[in-house]
């Protein structure tokens, strides 16, 4: 079966510096792979690349069937991306944010709601504005509108950062979930030792490159 | 995902929606750019004729000069938006179409200024002493120079967006740009707002005013996905 993410000598520059400098990485439906390595490794570029949000260069990458050096912009549907920012509208409450990225998505805006629920956000800050909320909320509620997407590639940086333990378990979870369930999931993180006993496959990358590949963590 | 790209039309009404529901919580047009407006109006007044017979004559230059300084403030709000907080990473990946992006903020800006064009024209009234002669003509040009304001500004805010110092940078960049709207709709206004029929009828100066108005939409719709990667 063909990898739902697959790179292969791809290259990525950030201005003229090449942050993917000939990454090779495959991923298949159903696995969580852990990326690996210190700050500038890579990561983070990897994950936008994979989500179409910034050019490859050189070599192949290819997700969801799509050629991102073709037509970057066609994955963008099937991937979500949940990053270090929020990406909700602060001045707007937590459940008018996921009515419209519900409806954004083509999907109906109750769809939005139930994401909360299931992402764990208390039904009496739906009314508060987003801009209010502690971090930890706020990665809730965009951790509910990554899920209202039911994106087939997940692709999460830091996912961790900010939630407390509950809320951890909670994400661990719906990440578990999303695998059974047949989601490509890529993660980056530094909270190893949560994301380790996540993941089903742990990739470092360092210098823009996958340099070593660690045996299975978890058998999904 | 179910969705394949969607239609043009249903993203434009989600997000001019999106637009007014935070306009409405935050109250920024009614709180701020409204009497940002009506004091501008107020300061040509003190400024050049307490007896009221320059400011009738000049009243459609000043009012359309002080609708166009406030729609600065209402494109500037309505670009602002979109670029806080991992909002542009969002909203490319959120599968809207970017036509339908542009058309729905512009619907926004438009459906504010409209309000704006009122509460001016209240004050031109009131404080101008200007008796209005052609309100068909009033209404027709509001809507062609207002579709133009929004499309170009919303234009330029994206495009200033994906800019360091936007805020200062959005002026220079749009009030040259929209000089033909300034001019166009001011000529189309005098003559329904001092009754002297003026050379050129204000059938023309409108059809000068939905040029520029189809040029800026055909063009946002165009080139907004295109900008949209820039922010």
């Amino acid at each position: 079966m063909d990898p739902v993410v697959h790179f292969r000598a791809a290259v990525c520059l950030l201005g003229r510096f090449p942050a993917l400098a000939g990454i090779d990485l495959d991923v298949g439906a159903g696995e969580i792979v852990l990326l690996r390595g210190p700050n500038g490794a890579g990561k983070t570029t990897l994950l936008r690349a994979a989500a179409g949000l910034l050019a490859v260069v050189r070599g192949e990458a290819v997700v969801a069937g799509v050629d991102l050096t073709r037509d970057r912009r066609a994955v963008r549907r099937h991937v979500g991306l949940l990053g270090h920012d929020a990406g909700l509208y602060t001045e707007l409450t937590v459940a008018d944010n996921l009515r419209f990225w519900a409806r954004a998505a083509g999907r109906p805006a109750a769809a939005g709601i139930a994401a909360l629920d299931e992402a764990g956000v208390d039904a009496r800050l739906h009314a508060v504005a987003v801009g209010r909320l502690s971090a930890g909320q706020r990665r809730r509620a965009s951790l509910a509108a990554l899920l209202v997407r039911r994106p087939a590639v997940w692709l999460l940086d830091e996912p961790h950062a900010g939630l407390d333990a509950a809320g951890r378990d909670v994400l661990d979870g719906i990440l578990v979930d999303a695998a059974r369930g047949g989601a490509t999931i890529l993660l980056a993180s530094h909270e190893l030792e949560r994301a380790t006993g996540l993941a089903t496959r742990n990739v470092v990358v360092a210098g823009g490159q996958s340099v070593a590949v660690a045996g299975a963590a978890r058998v999904a | 995902m179910s969705r394949d790209g969607g239609s043009m039309w249903r993203d434009a009404l989600l997000m001019a929606g999106k637009d007014l529901r935070v306009e409405r919580r935050s109250r920024v047009t009614l709180n701020q750019v409204a009497p940002f407006a009506l004091l501008v109006l107020m300061l040509f007044a003190f400024a050049l004729d307490p007896d009221r017979d320059v400011l009738a004559r000049a009243a459609a230059g000043l009012f359309w000069v002080a609708v166009l300084l406030s729609s600065l403030l209402a494109v500037q709000r309505s670009a602002g938006l979109e670029t806080a907080d991992g909002l542009p990473d969002a909203l490319r990946l959120s599968g809207l179409d970017p036509a339908g992006i542009f058309l729905g903020k512009a619907l926004a800006v438009a459906a504010q200024l409209i309000l704006l064009e009122l509460l001016l024209g209240a004050g031109v009234v009131v404080l101008y002493g200007v008796d209005i002669h052609g309100v068909a003509t009033l209404a027709a040009t509001g809507l062609a120079a207002t579709a133009g304001l929004a499309a170009a500004g919303t234009l330029y805010g994206v495009l200033a967006g994906g800019l360091r110092v936007r805020e200062t940078l959005l002026p220079l960049l749009l009030l040259p740009v929209v000089a033909p709207v300034l001019i166009a709709a001011t000529r189309a206004s005098e003559a329904a707002l001092t009754g002297v029929q003026l050379d050129v009828s204000p059938g023309d100066w409108l059809s000068l005013l939905a040029v520029f108005a189809v040029i800026y939409i055909a063009f946002g719709v165009a080139a907004y996905g295109s900008l949209l990667e820039e922010l």
